[in-house]
């Protein structure tokens, strides 16, 4: 009896597993036969590409592309641009979060002001950022003009930064308000009796208690600055870049390329994601089994 | 006890005072909540005083300003001769509700006090280890909050206010949030915890048995505002037997004492 239903619940886990791997894949195959035989029907690669063909610009990241580079070497300019972007936004969100959402004067006094530009999506500040920076970059200024160090920092223009930036500030902002605010009252009080000052609470109490709320911040904002990416790298002066190969790949009929370069923009964006989601699994197991 | 007082507190050490203490709450929609009128109390070293009350009699909320969490609107309130204006490292506090930092593991929550005392990580690994094991909580050091029982979560609790070494432990409806045969056990074990160490305690409880049971004192409050209408002492030996009739007749009063005031 025993033996029947050990086998029958290790029939059962294989159904269960089988069926966790096959469902997701339902779609994204019939998606592909969709694309494959619509591609074979209109017979225009402008129009539509063969899978094959994508796959030949993926399968070959190293090669020259339209004579700017490989696919590796613009998707790396882009992810060096929304780093800097990223990693600034984070360095002034996550401290302006903690000590908003700790300080009711420090909301009171700033939320007015940030919550008014909000609702400005990051491309509407384009013209103003073009008008204040133009074509500058962080060449600029460092002070390089020339050699390898130009050549490099050149392509990192700081209306591209500061586009990126927007995009990554709020969610990073958000989710650090929310998750300071959330602590729960009692950790406070206990940790005061326990003869705590405010640096320790801050640093000791509501910042690890608010850690995972800020990487689901970190992780929403990198997927956000990661889509501002493209419109950033369409701006004026941009040579590089996977958004600029799209773009310019679009002006010159090479659909393929297109289409690898949204892929390719897929993956980084899909393992960025994953990224965050292994930390919080990792780290942050306590705040789904605390509840 | 009255004529220890009485020789200038050299007997009696009162190291809690509080005089003509009010407390006045603004509510959410401006009008004031009065919480506390008029509380005139002392307490001594090594007592263990519970207090009683209905819900709303402001017991909590005297508690916290023995704590040092709240401010009094009005009165004076000296624990250990200072006046009190935020929490003294004399005192420790445990919560009804589990106060344990979720991202820490166990030894790191009893630690958490001393660490901030500047103690050095081994000197409070090392006292918070012998408590855990005089708590029987050996072998959960590594453990996570989340993977404890509730009544184990509350020992841990305890023992990271113990572990600071208090004078005074402020207790807020410890075993409030606990079932019925967790709260029994913990109460006994609280107890014989007592019994050897004898620091002072004030617990505030919804239970009247729990209070006759622990208690070498109980203070009977009323509803809103909060006011003090009965000061006992125990006279029961411990360990003390919840059948006797004598414990019948102490919750017997205080129940129809608390029920008389709380229309």
């Amino acid at each position: 009896m025993e033996e029947v239903l050990s086998k029958a619940r290790s029939d059962q886990k294989i159904y269960i597993n089988l069926k966790g791997f096959v469902y997701p894949i339902i779609i994204p195959i019939i998606f592909l036969f969709v694309w494959q035989v619509s591609s074979v029907k209109i017979d225009n690669k402008i129009i539509l590409p063969s899978i094959i063909q994508v796959l030949d610009v993926l399968t070959n990241p190293t090669k020259d592309l339209l004579s700017m580079g490989s696919l590796i070497s613009n998707v790396f300019i882009s992810i060096i641009r929304v780093s800097i972007g990223y990693i600034l936004a984070a360095l002034i969100a996550i401290p302006l979060g903690v000590i908003i959402g700790y300080s009711k004067k420090a909301e009171e006094l700033s939320m007015t002001f940030l919550n008014s530009f909000r609702p400005i999506a990051p491309l509407a500040w384009v013209p103003l950022v073009l008008a204040w920076f133009g074509t500058s970059s962080m060449a600029s200024f460092f002070g390089f003009d020339s050699g390898v160090l130009y050549i490099f920092f050149s392509n990192i223009k700081n209306a591209m930064i500061f586009i990126i930036f927007i995009g990554a500030f709020y969610p990073i902002l958000t989710n650090s308000i929310y998750g300071v605010k959330s602590v729960r009252k009692i950790l406070i009080d206990s940790s005061l009796t326990l003869g705590a000052n405010k640096l320790e609470i801050i640093l000791k109490v509501l910042l690890p208690a608010a850690m995972p709320s800020i990487v689901t911040g970190l992780r929403v904002g990198l997927g956000i600055a990661w889509m501002c990416l493209v419109s950033a790298e369409m701006l004026p002066g941009s040579i590089a870049g996977i958004g600029y190969l799209i773009n310019h790949a679009y002006t010159i009929a090479r659909t393929d390329v297109v289409i690898s370069g949204m892929i390719a923009i897929s993956i980084v964006g899909g393992i960025f994601n994953y990224m965050f989601i292994i930390i919080e699994k990792k780290f942050f197991k306590w705040e789904s089994l605390s509840n | 006890m009255g004529e220890f007082v009485k020789l200038g507190g050299l007997l009696l050490n009162q190291i809690i005072k509080l005089k003509g203490i009010n407390k006045t709450f603004l509510s959410q929609n401006n009008s004031s909540i009065k919480a506390l009128k008029n509380i005139n109390l002392n307490i001594a070293d090594n007592e263990f005083v519970c207090l009683i009350g209905p819900s709303g009699s402001g017991k909590s909320t005297l508690l916290r300003l023995m704590a040092g969490l709240v401010q009094p609107t009005k009165g004076k309130l000296e624990v250990m001769g200072r006046n009190i204006k935020k929490p003294i490292k004399e005192a420790a506090m445990v919560f009804q509700q589990y106060s344990l930092l979720p991202w820490r593991n166990i030894i790191e929550n009893v630690a958490f006090g001393l660490e901030i005392r500047g103690v050095a990580k081994e000197k409070r690994y090392k006292i918070a280890n012998n408590i855990l094991k005089k708590f029987g909580l050996k072998g959960f050091n590594e453990s996570y909050p989340y993977e404890l029982s509730g009544g184990m979560k509350q020992r841990v609790a305890i023992a990271k206010a113990i572990a600071i070494s208090p004078e005074i432990i402020y207790m807020d409806e410890p075993f409030g949030a606990l079932d019925a045969f967790t709260r029994t056990k913990m109460q006994n074990s609280f107890k014989e915890y007592w019994v050897e160490d004898r620091k002072t305690i004030v617990f505030v409880t919804h239970s009247v048995e729990e209070a006759v049971f622990l208690g070498t004192r109980v203070i009977v409050m009323s509803a809103r505002p909060g006011r003090i209408i009965g000061d006992y002492k125990i006279d029961l030996p411990y360990a003390r037997d919840k059948w006797n009739s004598d414990f019948g007749q102490y919750v017997k009063k205080f129940t129809k004492l608390i029920n008389a005031n709380s229309k």
